[in-house]
């Protein structure tokens, strides 16, 4: 139940032929397949109901929704009985509403008259429905048995730390177990009992809600029509009374929101059924874990220092802003225009990357921008850019639905993706087939209601001769779609290809022992991907952070190309992104080499454009990338940067080296919520906003240009985008604008693929996928579809190459690193809400004989050591994952666990090799290593020196 | 930046593009540290291949040479 609630059809919107009824008079039109109920409702007849909503299908159980149909005997359920042509309805009669009085009563007649202090008041489909059938008096009395009275009724159970769950207050409408089943696919709840003693249940009788199968989704709480399933936000603060609608902060999905807010306070986000990408669906993340916004943490005064090793002092925007800019420009003055830069972050808005790549390109005069995309999907970007023409996924999120075969390979959606994860599921369910190919047995190779047709738990490191044996497969096996390889790709390069890939040594035979996996396993799968009607391959982490990285994106494009799997839904190459904005910030020029719209500095077309409207010259040389900046730091000849919400010193590699390059710059500028891991090394932070306070657009991994809107005024004073035209201006290129939507405007005037796209238009129109120009003037759901962007598709040679990173006797095994469900990325966001009661530290995952031989147990604490550095952490012993491979999470500064990923990267980006990192596990008996370092780091990193 | 790091990406570079022909691959390899080597990083390689390039594998060295402008395309 929602405040100001979006209209519920009562039961799902089908696709079909037209079918004309009459109901109450009115004539209506709609698809074959339609209920009763949502034709009644579409004419604006709401048919009173319970246990139906258009979230989920008909259940038929609640007895409210009866109608009288000419020439049917009784009264049916309108939500399960579909419509006729020539069907007569009638909605409304003495018969009906006697009916739907008795049953009321006898709902109401077991159900607390606690109305007026019940925290859905007000928001009660019961309570509502109740006064809809004009319930007046129930005629059995209370004094039976039921299950509210106080000496009887089962404990309310608030295990959760969002939600609590009252079934004193259930009248088992079944919504909220249909809810898990049908929109989540975790399958958490049931009802237990029979009759009377019918319950909702988590689990086993021993379970709670907390220690459930439940992944806190929301999915229940949101179908529930009582006070049964209450988030404790409203049980604390009451109704919300206005809403804003806005998208989440967390991952690559860019899930819609409504903020549901007294004043300034959220009291709650409810995901909105009118969002392009989640269409009404949230995970643990978006729904709930939006406290970090307003946590004691948050930093909302500028601060400097002039030293690191010195305590913050609080000061103003201006003396903030001309501490930087004075600095920045001593350093260009002694070392060179090229000895500052700046990183764009994946988590603001599209807005607040364009204006700090900007401000690098016109005001440090250099190209020295990068962003986190370089740590995660850049090898997405070069490799599809090198077979399709374009740096994006193919496809919407919405295309799954068409899927036969589902290719996953390095991603772990139903932790990282979740609302993703959910409409894989549900086609999963419909008979789609998935072949998963991870170290790890994720979920979606065996969980309730899914069973992977093929799991590949290659080894770390192996993708690429993956897709070489699957190519192998496929050419020499004539799975080829030779006509839509003679239509629409490169001849040559495709002839070329095919030959490299039949080679025998490219043969699953002669790669298994590398791979790890069976020769026939590998072809078996091939052919299952090859062979569906509509193939799919969506993907993660684990295919770009490795050595070949954008190899294995080309490789996954080929063998699209290959199949015909390209241009129409259901198919496609579709990146996983990992966090809210990675597609954004790459459109927006946050790369050192291109322009936004991925056009290259050095051409000269380009840059005049971007001359004209900025008015100053841009550098025609590509700029340092991240890793190229640390680097340089650490040789004397970059010395300055600013950092916009990222934190480089937890979340990128080899943390010792970041580090050291961070200390040895001249000046470090944080802009950031919270004083993070990289704040340790700034001498200047610049509080930054939520996005609660944010004002413009994120751009999700289907390209979806999402409006985000503010809901609160800035904690800070400032937005983001103004604290850097400020410092802008203060280097002495000025820099303005009157609002987020004149930087649309201007992006819009600069890059053709959002020259249709508008503040104005998004808030009249709702979403849009770019490219949005005149070519495709709503935008473009489906990538290629009558040709490339490149003009004809390119295959690409693929040679496996192993990475440089081996296993020796000293580092016998390969640590792989990854996320988990409620926490995210560094956990700067997740960890300051109640989402770490889920994950508290980060676990080391080893298989059980590995841990065996060593003598380790589950809780034990172990050292992990690479021949970067050593930490250490608890164990989890577990067949999850394979012997030989280890894995653990990144979320807790204190675990450090890139303090052992190495330095090697991909080829062409850069992005660096976090999945492959050779270490050994001991047992230890106390934290060493990197905690001891960190337990000094963090003593000094938040002291703030009182206000004088 | 060290010039063991230059050396790495380069021989990376040319471990991808080592599938073509080598005209191809040398092209291939020149493009792509033109496009993506700030020029402080091609300046380094060219110190580096002027002091005789150590620990570059020879399909690295002809395409770094030719990128940082040491030799020039036919």
């Amino acid at each position: 139940m929602t405040i100001h609630p979006i209209p519920d059809l009562g039961t799902r919107k089908r696709q079909g032929p037209p079918v004309t009824l009459t109901i109450d008079g009115v004539s209506v039109t709609v698809p074959e397949g339609t209920s009763v109920m949502r034709a009644a409702a579409e004419i604006g007849h709401a048919i009173p109901r319970l246990c139906a909503t258009d979230m989920l299908e008909a259940w038929g159980s609640c007895r409210m929704c009866l109608v009288e149909i000419e020439g049917v005997r009784g009264t049916p359920a309108s939500c399960t009985t579909p419509v006729r042509e020539g069907m007569v309805v009638t909605t409304r009669s003495p018969r009906l509403e006697k009916l739907r009085r008795g049953v009321m009563e006898l709902y109401i007649s077991d159900h607390p008259l606690d109305c007026l202090t019940c925290a859905a008041n007000g928001d009660c489909e019961l309570q509502d429905t109740a006064g809809e059938v004009g319930l007046r008096e129930v005629r059995y009395g209370f004094a039976g048995d039921n299950h509210f009275d106080p000496d009887r009724r089962a404990p309310v159970d608030d295990s959760n730390p969002y939600f609590a769950y009252d079934p004193s207050k259930c009248i088992v409408c079944s919504r909220c177990v249909r809810a898990c089943e049908e929109v989540q696919g975790t399958f958490a709840l049931t009802i237990e009992g029979r009759g009377f003693d019918s319950r909702v249940s988590f689990g086993s009788a021993s379970d709670n809600v907390f220690s459930s199968d439940c992944v806190s989704c929301g999915a229940c709480v949101q179908a529930c029509p009582t006070a049964t399933l209450q988030e404790k936000s409203v049980i604390a603060h009451g109704l919300p009374n206005r809403v804003v609608e806005t998208t989440c902060a967390y991952c690559g999905v860019g899930c819609s929101f409504r903020a549901e807010l007294q004043g300034n306070e959220v009291i709650r986000m409810v995901p909105a059924k009118t969002g392009g990408a989640n269409e009404g669906h949230s995970c643990v993340k978006g729904r709930f874990a939006w406290g970090y916004a307003t946590h004691r943490d948050r930093v909302t005064s500028p601060m400097i220092r002039e030293r690191i090793t010195d305590p913050w002092r609080k000061v103003g925007w201006d003396e903030a802003i001309a501490f930087a800019a004075e600095r920045f420009r001593a350093i260009q003055a002694a070392h060179g225009k090229g000895a500052i830069g700046g990183i764009t972050s994946s988590r603001c808005t599209n807005e607040e990357v364009y204006v700090v790549q900007k401000m690098v390109r016109a005001a440090f005069g250099t190209n020295n921008v990068d962003t986190c995309a370089r740590v995660c999907h850049a090898p997405t970007g070069y490799g599809l850019k090198q077979t399709f023409g374009t740096s994006a996924g193919t496809q919407d999120f919405r295309s799954v639905e068409q899927a036969d075969v589902i290719l996953l390979i390095g991603a772990n959606p139903t932790d990282a993706h979740p609302v993703f994860a959910s409409r894989l599921k549900r086609r999963l369910r419909q008979g789609a087939k998935i072949i998963v190919v991870d170290p790890r047995r994720i979920d979606l190779v065996r969980s309730p209601h899914v069973s992977a047709a093929f799991h590949i738990p290659l080894r770390p490191g192996t993708n690429v001769a993956v897709m070489n044996a699957f190519a192998h497969v496929i050419v020499t096996e004539g799975l080829v779609d030779e006509a839509f390889v003679a239509e629409r790709c490169e001849t040559e390069e495709y002839r070329r290809w095919a030959a490299f890939v039949a080679e025998p040594r490219n043969s699953p035979e002669a790669l298994a022992d590398a791979i790890g996996v069976p020769a026939e396993t590998l072809r078996a799968a091939a052919r299952l991907y090859a062979t569906a009607r509509n193939a799919a391959i969506y993907y993660g982490l684990g295919v770009t952070e490795h050595s070949q990285g954008s190899t294995m994106v080309m490789a996954m494009a080929n063998l699209a190309m290959a199949t015909g799997n390209i241009g129409r839904p259901g198919v496609g190459v579709n990146p996983l992104r990992g966090q809210n904005n990675v597609q954004g910030s790459c459109d927006m020029g946050s790369f050192p080499h291109e322009l936004p719209g991925y056009r290259h500095v050095s051409d000269a077309a380009v840059r005049a454009a971007f001359e004209a409207e900025w008015g100053v010259p841009i550098d025609p040389e590509p700029g340092l990338r991240l890793p190229n900046m640390l680097a340089a730091a650490l040789d004397g000849s970059f010395r300055g940067i600013f950092i916009q919400g990222e934190d480089i010193a937890q979340s990128d590699p080899d943390t010792q080296h970041v580090q050291a390059a961070l200390q040895a710059m001249d000046l470090v500028v944080v802009q950031d919520l919270f004083l993070n891991e990289t704040a340790a090394f700034a001498h200047v932070f610049l509080p930054g906003t939520s996005f609660l306070e944010k004002d413009g657009t994120f751009t999700n991994a289907e390209r979806r240009i999402n409006r985000v809107r503010p809901v609160m005024p800035p904690l800070t004073g400032l937005s983001e985008w103004e604290t850097v035209c400020r410092l802008a201006t203060a280097m002495g290129y000025p820099m303005s604008y009157d609002g987020p939507a004149a930087i649309m405007d201007e992006i819009a005037r600069l890059t053709p693929s959002f020259a249709g796209v508008s503040h104005a238009r998004l808030d009249a129109e709702g979403s849009m996928q770019w490219p949005v120009n005149d070519a495709h003037p709503n935008g473009t759901p489906v990538m290629h579809v009558d040709g490339f962007v490149r003009g004809k598709g390119r295959f690409m040679l693929t040679e496996f190459v192993p990475t440089e990173e081996r296993t020796t006797r000293r580092f016998p095994l390969i640590l792989t690193t990854g996320r988990i469900l409620s926490q995210y990325n560094v956990g700067a966001q997740t960890r300051r809400t109640a989402n770490s009661l889920w994950h508290p530290e980060d676990m080391l995952e080893i298989h059980l004989f590995d841990a065996e031989q060593r003598g380790i147990a589950t809780g034990d604490v172990v050292a992990l050591m690479s021949r970067k550095g050593e930490i250490t952490l608890r164990a989890l012993v577990t067949d999850r994952v394979p012997q030989g491979v280890v894995y653990t999470t990144f979320h807790h500064p204190e675990t450090g666990a890139n303090v052992v990923t190495t330095e090697f990267s991909d080829w062409a980006t850069n992005c660096p090799e976090y999945k492959v990192t050779a270490v050994e596990v001991r047992p230890a008996n106390r934290p060493v290593g990197w905690r001891e370092t960190y337990a000094t780091l963090h003593e000094t990193h938040y002291r703030v020196r009182a206000a004088e | 930046m060290t010039v063991a790091e230059l050396v790495r990406m380069a021989n990376q570079i040319a471990a991808f593009n080592a599938a073509y022909p080598r005209d191809e691959a040398i092209r291939g390899m020149e493009e792509h540290i033109r496009a993506f080597w700030e020029p402080r990083m091609r300046r380094m390689m060219a110190e580096h291949l002027a002091a005789g390039g150590e620990g570059l594998t020879e399909l690295a060295r002809e395409g770094a040479a030719r990128a940082c402008g040491i030799i020039q395309r036919a």
